[in-house]
């Protein structure tokens, strides 16, 4: 194989690559897991979600217009949204709209930086540069904006007793929240510090993996990732704080009352 | 309520007054007191449960007076806690409103309310740290942006409960049950409220610690009778009797005074 060639994978070669689900299932079978139904569904998903969208990207880049990239885009802006909602033990009201505004402006607008003041794509809708990009971006953005409302509602709840304590002392709501903010602000950010700290030493990014894989210089790979890493940290920076805020601004009211009733055990599902 | 004021009047009992909607269906507000506003007043005040709708607390009328010592007994779970944190306004109203020195507490005020109308739970919630820490902690939130941390004073309360002079250094994680309770007391008296709205707070503690608890609410009482008021609640007869000259009692969500109610049957009668 030259440089710059990339060696084509048949179907065949890739249902070897499937083949090592066993591998997984035999864990589960040995140690009486009792996953395998679970890993049998996560395999189909797996090759269906990849397949279709291998397609569906085939078909936007050849297509090539902004009327088709950007509701594209919304749509996988969406998707992120209501994802960021799904996690915990408990929710509130209003979380998957709060998750979907957060993930929506952070992510686009550090999309907006990075693709038309860094990258300077053309035309500005560029489907092959804004759609990978944009996708890493909420993806990571996602498990920020995820950990961080679940962190804010456990911490809320844990410290219930001392919110209204100080509510109870006269502390306006924000002095009475802050704290648990601060916690949950951090949990959603430590995943991306942790990812930055280790990058290129512990773990290769698939991005940077791939473009390399196509042949492209580690140099330019590299600097494609470390302007990546920037464009995730923001956003999940901007994301956790916005849905934070949001969940904040659900959970107290402008009287200064913390309205614990609004928190409500998420139902198990299935 | 025309009986119910003419009587006020004429037995010149400018005790507070409840009337609850079951008993009387027109309400003249405020009622007219010779010697000026209620330092509390509850009108139509109502809690309702957000998801069953059922009543935690009926509408109700309440007046608290300065120099009165309120004590509030009834079966567990009959809306008393209810009651004493709608005074305090911790929770959002779910009707009614509520005037302090005969002026509504608005949005704006809540928090100065607060600071006057102190709110004590059954469980103290005290921060990490030392005893002193948590009695400054209030001093550091905007509402008593003017206050100063006073040792000396600190100091001399926690001698009336019988804790010596270390006291303020040892840390929360050591304190019993009954000794929080003393922390999170002194935390509210040295900020010199108007009134307490005690919500069984020695039902969990020694009986040394509740004589101790008891103490310094007398005390705190006694050096401005004219000015303060309390409404206790508690499960004990004995300490009813101690602590409280009104006696209100709350079955099922519906607050009765006793000895008001005898006063209007006798009225009704001559």
């Amino acid at each position: 194989m030259s440089p710059g060639v990339l060696q084509n994978l048949g179907i065949g070669d890739v249902a070897i690559a499937a083949l090592l689900v066993f591998v997984n299932g035999a864990v589960s079978v040995l140690l009486k897991l009792d996953l395998e139904r679970k890993l049998a569904w996560a395999a189909v998903r797996t090759v269906v979600q990849l397949l279709a969208i291998g397609y569906v990207l085939g078909w936007v880049f050849a297509f090539n217009r902004w009327y088709v990239v950007l509701p594209l885009m919304a749509l996988m802006t969406l998707i992120a949204g209501v994802a960021g909602a799904q996690r915990g033990a408990r929710t509130y009201g209003g979380q998957r709209a709060d998750s979907i505004v957060s993930i929506w402006v952070s992510a686009w607008l550090v999309a907006a930086v990075g693709l038309f003041v860094v990258i300077r794509i053309r035309p500005w809708y560029e489907p092959q540069y804004a759609i990978p990009i944009l996708g890493m971006i909420l993806g990571n953005t996602l498990t920020g904006v995820s950990l961080g409302v679940e962190r804010m509602m456990q911490e809320l709840t844990a410290r219930r007793d001392r919110v209204e304590s100080a509510l109870a002392l006269g502390a306006t709501r924000w002095e009475a929240a802050q704290a648990s903010a601060r916690e949950a602000v951090r949990a959603g950010m430590i995943p991306t510090l942790n990812q930055m700290a280790v990058v290129g030493v512990v773990s290769l990014p698939g991005m940077m993996t791939g473009q390399v894989l196509a042949g492209q210089s580690p140099l330019q790979a590299v600097r494609y990732q470390i302007v990546i890493m920037f464009l995730i940290a923001a956003s999940s920076a901007l994301g956790t704080v916005g849905a934070v805020l949001l969940a904040y601004r659900r959970l107290f009211s402008p009287e200064h009352h913390f309205l614990v009733a609004r928190l409500v055990e998420r139902r198990a599902r299935g | 309520m025309p009986g119910c004021r003419a009587l006020t009047a004429s037995r010149g009992v400018h005790a507070g007054f409840v009337c609850n909607l079951s008993m009387l269906k027109h309400h003249h507000f405020p009622p007219p007191h010779a010697e000026g506003a209620a330092l509390v007043e509850a009108h139509q005040v109502a809690r309702r449960d957000a998801q069953r709708g059922q009543w935690l607390l009926h509408p109700t009328d309440f007046a608290l007076h300065a120099g009165e010592r309120a004590v509030l007994t009834g079966p567990s779970g009959s809306g008393k806690s209810v009651f004493l944190r709608a005074l305090a306004l911790l929770d959002p109203l779910d009707g009614g409103e509520l005037r302090w020195h005969g002026e509504p507490v608005t949005r704006a005020r809540i928090v100065h309310y607060r600071r006057h109308i102190a709110y004590l739970r059954q469980r103290p919630a005290l921060l990490d740290g030392s005893v002193e820490d948590n009695l400054r902690y209030p001093y550091t939130l905007a509402a008593y942006r003017d206050e100063r941390f006073d040792a000396a004073r600190a100091s001399a309360l926690f001698a009336a409960a019988g804790r010596g002079s270390d006291f303020l250094a040892r840390n929360t994680s050591e304190l019993s049950g009954g000794e929080a309770q003393i922390v999170a007391l002194v935390r509210v008296l040295q900020l010199d409220p108007e009134a307490l709205l005690l919500d069984e707070p020695t039902a969990s503690l020694d009986p040394e610690s509740a004589r101790a608890v008891e103490a310094l609410v007398a005390g705190w009482f006694d050096q401005a009778r004219s000015a303060r008021a309390t409404v206790w609640v508690s499960h004990d007869p004995a300490q009813a009797s101690r602590v409280g000259a009104r006696h209100l009692t709350m079955r099922a969500g519906v607050l009765e005074e006793p000895a008001a109610r005898a006063a209007l049957v006798q009225g009704a009668a001559q």
